[in-house]
């Protein structure tokens, strides 16, 4: 008898809410992800849930409130990019040009350099290798997040490999190996 | 045998590296890292903000 009613709408809000609360931890980590800052990331994952929140007629039941939210903070990371010209075009050449500034030689890995390291890709390529290599998005679920073709996400994720890789293990992979 | 061969090119450009642990085939060392860097954020208990601003926007009806 009850199974089979409509949602009210304050059903709906409150479906709405405990979805948007359990994403929040892979939010706020996506962001530290795209820009290394804990409080500027913190002040992003609260934008998004405002905005996530004031479009939330727009999400559709059933899809991946994580895709859905993770969209609209990385499209607000990247207005917010351009705005502040901290990164002025996402231009791939401009992308090229500020990459790779050589880091020192270590023979391990520590997850602070490794943050220090992920800050020096590119933003296209960072936010490619969060998503698919630490947030577990397929290829196919990154490119929607990013709005690009699935092979350019592959091939960006590709690149950001080879940059870490560079970046963290400049004498397995750097210009001295023969 | 290719993956030898590249442990004993890696060994004799730095004679006095540490032998590295094994990994997972074709990943590197800090792939594990980029994981672990997302998870330990995404572990960290949620500030009281975030629940405060939920509490907000379902309050005010947020349009």
């Amino acid at each position: 008898m009850a199974g089979n009613r409509e949602l009210t709408g304050s059903d709906q809000t409150e479906i709405f809410k405990t979805a948007l609360l359990e994403v929040l931890p892979q939010l706020r980590a996506f962001a530290r992800g795209l820009c290394g800052r804990r409080d500027y990331a913190d002040d992003l994952v609260q934008e998004a849930m405002v905005k996530a929140w004031s479009s939330r007629n727009s999400f559709t039941p059933g899809t991946s409130m994580k895709s859905w939210t993770f969209t609209i903070l990385r499209n607000h990371y990247i207005s917010d990019l351009r705005r502040n010209r901290h990164y002025s075009a996402l231009d791939p050449q401009v992308a090229e040009s500020m990459l790779i500034i050589p880091a020192e030689q270590e023979a391990r890995v520590h997850l602070s350099d490794l943050d220090a390291a992920l800050q020096k890709l590119s933003p296209e390529r960072r936010e490619a290798v969060v998503l698919v290599g630490a947030g577990g998005f397929s290829y196919e679920e990154a490119a929607q997040i990013c709005k690009c073709p699935i092979g350019t996400i592959r091939s960006r994720v590709a690149r950001a490999r080879a940059d870490l890789a560079q970046l963290l293990e400049p004498d397995v992979q750097g210009p001295s190996a023969d | 045998m290719t993956q030898r061969k590249e442990e004993q090119n890696d060994a004799a450009r730095n004679p006095f590296r540490t032998p590295r642990p094994p990994r997972k085939k074709d990943e590197p060392d800090w792939a594990e890292g980029l994981r672990q860097l997302y998870n330990s954020v995404a572990e960290e208990p949620l500030p009281d903000s975030f629940d405060d601003l939920l509490k907000k926007l379902d309050k005010d009806g947020g349009e």
